[in-house]
């Protein structure tokens, strides 16, 4: 372990996340001396699985897995340390008149299932997921690559553009449109240009709102459903999987990976300064006062976090300051962890039904969906929340003791920031009541199995895991912060305004979800900054 | 007996109500999920189902067919403005193949209309499509209904189907004409009043007939079926034998030969129907119908490629081979679709997409195929001619009224 102090690093990462601990792997493959630094005594950001209550692995914050990049676990040869991705089937929106609709990975099982609510909208399934399956053909090449910069001449920028253009008219004419009013429309708007049946709408627009605050019926939200989408495990486009011992498995891989490479870690070590020298990142100071040199710094916080927490504003541009200050990155979400003392009965799921251990929803229509961000723009949590539920201890037999079952709920809407006051630990328990009411009117035996709830709000999310607001893609996917927006226009390319000083973020192109994109861009700029082939 | 209590998430795939005859039959255990139903691939084994096409009669399940009953005071000037055929030439008690495409002049899928009263229509095709179906019917004033698991379907095909159905009792069938359709009543033996509707059509380009009745009938006209064509060598066949029959007669089979323009994900892998050899099924001159624009100006460029009947020398069938136009195989130019040994012809035959200026008949072409030769792989680059299609087209499937045999 390289104790700091005495020698120089050639890099310091501020944040073991899943993306910084890509970049740092990356970095020590090329034979740069790494050091990652991590404020909490756990690394992991918000891939992690700890033990809160005997016997249980929670997957505390991220809790499912798609879209982390193949290449990245291929070339990072995470299997071999570890990490297991296991796809899950389908999932299920329980409705309020005991009814249900799942999705199922059966071809025929699926129509025949959605034809219990519409049989047209059966058929244009077909056309729904024909149209999700080319926006993911789009964008797929996209994701590991670092956005050009429309307005440079640089020769790179401008093959990098070329590319672009030439992809995007590989699309054809029509699908050129469609592209375009796809990125910028509403899920709802979206959604209707397929379906009649509420049900079938309501359980697809889930995936919209994730992370976003923003509703149904919000511009942009569309883009978010593909973003849910554009994963895939082994092939199967789309699909979410579990990682095998939580989400922290990811992480735990990445850490084993890095060390192998000659990498180290210091945990519990808190970051409190970057230091800037003659314009140029030249090392960190922790909150202990202990100084670390480095010949680059990487930052995985997000940009708020790096540059108005970490670094002096009189180091930065003006306007870069300021364009980080604008930075949308708002709270919306919740979570809550809990553990079972069995598998809870939902009525309304038939017996048998493999949705039972795929994603399970309440919300029945886009207007309770709707009605739900209402809530948080008041300033309060949803009355009636959208939950993404799972209960991955029915696959994952490493979660919990035999017999006993772990609970994943996402929650949203939940505000930063509440109308009536501070977050306090009464205002906790009490939006963890609403959630545990919800769930309850769907399973009457679920309030008598609960053992132990992890209740995170924004707040929380926000001071233990470090996401400002607690936004958990470090700054919402909508269009005007996507691409070569991603996250302030001109740095784009994971280079900060300082010298030596880089992104590697949720905060940078192309987004959260644990993709790990991020983390593998930003070093593939470092490197090339560095004269070193990537 | 049929088994429907079971739910969609246990039991995808639905059973036909021939299913229990068929399982019976089977001696190979060998289903294949079609179209939402289970269905027969082999029931023994597939020369001798084939033969039994082209030399006595045979029995297929084509219940999974999907079906849909358009019925409305617009109902005909729907169907043209769906169709690229003139649907205003069907006469009441006719069928027409025909196939339809979006405003791209892709081809969406083909199937059969029957035109079963003055504002009553059926279409058959491979594949659902009611929504494509319900947008277009926008502003036209009509009914359409899936009527799939309401109709069960057998197709009777081969040289004997004639007498097989005249030795089951439906008196008349010989005046049938090739793609007309009537009614019967059921044999006495029977105990049903309904009627069974029979029209003279077929996927095997052989004499043929397809039975279309209620499910509650179907069971009972498999047995009838069965006892009359006891001496003419009837045999019920899977979908394997059919589909040599169909490579010879050169149909085209949607997600086999095509992906329709409505599914696919990559620019440029849609078909037109001139593109699939089917521009006689397109008729520019009948007033406006869907994709009439873009096929205008692709007859009017002409087509960049088109589907082509190939024989092949060698026996081995070359399915998927890539076909290039020098032996050395530097430059492709298309590649083959469906392919078999034709036990009729003793040809091997296939059908491909083949680039122009290679599509003209007697153009020599390089197909590359792979031979196992023991789980030894040997690559082999075998001649290959551009042939008229269809393979085989006997004057017994027209002879109207058809011989016994």
């Amino acid at each position: 372990m390289v104790s700091g102090g005495s020698g120089r690093h050639d890099a310091i990462i501020v944040g073991a996340g899943h993306n910084g601990l890509v970049a740092a792997c990356y970095l020590a493959r090329a034979g740069l001396d790494v050091l990652v630094l991590e404020r909490n005594p756990y690394i992991g950001g918000a891939a992690v699985s700890r033990r809160l209550y005997d016997g249980f692995t929670y997957s505390n914050c991220s809790y499912v897995c798609s879209l982390l990049r193949t290449e990245i676990i291929r070339e990072l040869n995470l299997p071999g340390y570890g990490l297991q991705i296991i796809p899950y089937e389908g999932g299920c929106t329980m409705m309020r008149d005991g009814g249900h609709l799942a999705l199922y990975h059966n071809h025929d099982a699926l129509r025949r299932e959605i034809a219990r609510h519409s049989r047209r909208d059966a058929e244009s399934y077909e056309r729904y997921l024909r149209d999700m399956l080319r926006q993911c053909r789009f964008i797929k090449p996209l994701l590991l690559r670092e956005p050009p910069d429309p307005t440079s001449f640089k020769p790179r920028d401008i093959r990098e553009l070329l590319y672009l253009g030439k992809h995007f008219h590989r699309l054809g004419e029509q699908r050129m449109y469609d592209t375009v009013r796809f990125w910028t429309m509403s899920c709802a708007d979206f959604l209707d240009e397929y379906f009649e049946s509420e049900i079938v709408k309501a359980h697809l627009a889930g995936s919209s709102i994730i992370g976003t605050a923003l509703g149904p019926r919000s511009p942009g939200t569309a883009y978010v459903l593909l973003h849910h989408y554009m994963g895939n495990i082994d092939g199967a486009v789309g699909a979410w999987g579990f990682a095998r011992g939580g989400m922290g498995a990811v992480t735990q891989a990445l850490a084993a990976s890095f060390q192998a490479s000659g990498g180290s870690i210091r945990s519990g070590a808190p970051v409190e300064r970057i230091l800037v020298r003659n314009g140029r990142a030249c090392g960190v100071v922790l909150e202990s006062g202990e100084e670390l040199l480095a010949r680059i710094v990487v930052s995985n916080l997000d940009v708020r976090r790096t540059f108005l927490d970490i670094m002096n504003a009189n180091d930065l541009p003006e306007e870069f300051v300021s364009q980080v200050r604008n930075f949308k990155i708002r709270g919306s979400s919740g979570k809550l962890n809990i553990a079972l003392d069995g598998l809870p009965h939902f009525p309304a799921i038939p017996h048998g039904s493999p949705s039972i251990r795929g994603d399970l929803h309440v919300t029945d229509s886009i207007e309770m969906l709707e009605r739900a961000y209402d809530d948080w723009k008041e300033g309060r949590w949803s009355r009636a929340p959208y939950i993404d539920m799972l209960m991955p201890s029915q696959i994952d037999p490493t979660l919990t003791p035999a017999g006993k079952h772990y609970m994943s709920v996402f929650v949203q809407y939940c505000p930063y920031k509440l109308a009536d006051g501070e977050w306090d630990a009464a205002r906790r328990q009490a939006f963890g009541r609403t959630v545990i009411d919800t769930i309850a009117e769907h399973s009457p035996d679920f309030k008598d199995l609960i053992l132990h709830a992890e209740i995170r709000t924004p707040w929380d999310l926000e001071n233990e895991v470090g996401l400002t607001e607690g936004n958990i893609f470090q700054g919402e996917l909508t269009f005007d912060q996507l691409l070569f927006n991603r996250p302030i226009p001109g740095y784009a390319q994971y280079r900060a305004p300082v010298r030596g000083m880089y992104m590697c973020g949720s905060s940078t192109h192309p987004g959260g979800g644990v993709m790990g994109a991020p983390g593998a861009n930003a070093a593939g700029a470092i490197l090339r900054d560095l004269g070193r082939a990537h | 007996m049929l088994t429907e209590s079971e739910p969609h998430y246990r039991q995808p795939l639905l059973k036909t109500p021939f299913h229990e005859r068929a399982r019976a039959l089977s001696q190979v255990d060998s289903f294949i999920p079609w179209a939402g139903y289970t269905t027969v691939d082999v029931f023994s084994f597939v020369e001798q189902e084939y033969f039994a096409i082209r030399n006595a009669s045979t029995l297929y399940d084509l219940t999974p067919m999907v079906k849909y009953r358009i019925d409305g005071r617009d109902a005909l000037r729907y169907l043209n403005r769906l169709m690229t055929r003139d649907i205003g030439k069907l006469k009441v008690g006719r069928v027409a193949y025909s196939v339809w495409c979006n405003d791209a002049g892709h081809l969406i899928d083909d199937g059969t209309v029957f035109r079963l009263g003055d504002t009553e229509y059926r279409l058959c095709t491979g594949e659902r499509q009611l929504d494509w179906l319900l947008d277009s019917a926008l502003g036209f004033d009509l009914q359409i209904d899936e009527v799939t698991e309401e109709t069960a379907a057998l197709a009777v095909q081969g040289p004997t189907s004639c007498a097989v159905l005249k030795n089951m009792g439906l008196g008349g069938i010989e005046r049938l004409k090739p793609f007309e359709l009537a009614h019967f009543a059921l044999p006495a033996a029977i105990a049903s009043d309904a009627q069974i509707m029979v029209s003279r059509t077929g996927f095997t380009g052989d004499l043929g007939y397809e039975l279309w009745m209620r499910p509650e009938d179907a069971e009972a006209v498999w047995d009838a079926l069965m006892e009359a064509g006891r001496y003419c060598a009837i045999r019920p066949i899977g979908s394997r034998a059919l589909n040599m029959a169909r490579i010879e007669a050169g149909f085209v089979l949607p997600n086999v030969d095509f992906v329709s323009g409505e599914r696919t994900l990559r620019a440029g892998t849609e078909r037109s129907p001139i593109e699939l050899g089917l521009g006689w099924l397109v008729d520019l001159n009948k007033g406006h119908f869907t994709g009439r624009r873009a096929l205008l100006e692709e007859q009017r460029r002409g087509p960049r490629r088109q589907l082509v009947g190939l024989d092949i020398e060698g026996n081995k069938p070359a399915h998927n081979a890539l076909l290039y136009a020098d032996k050395a195989g530097r430059r492709q130019i298309g590649s083959v679709s469906s392919a078999t040994w034709s036990p009729t012809c003793k040809r091997n035959i296939a059908l491909a997409m083949v680039d122009v200026p290679y599509i003209e008949t007697g153009s020599t072409l390089w197909a590359e195929i792979y031979l196992n030769r023991e789980l030894v792989w040997e690559r082999r680059m075998a001649r290959t001619h551009v042939v008229e299609r269809p393979f085989f087209a006997p004057e017994r499937r027209r002879l109207s009224p058809p011989a016994d045999y």
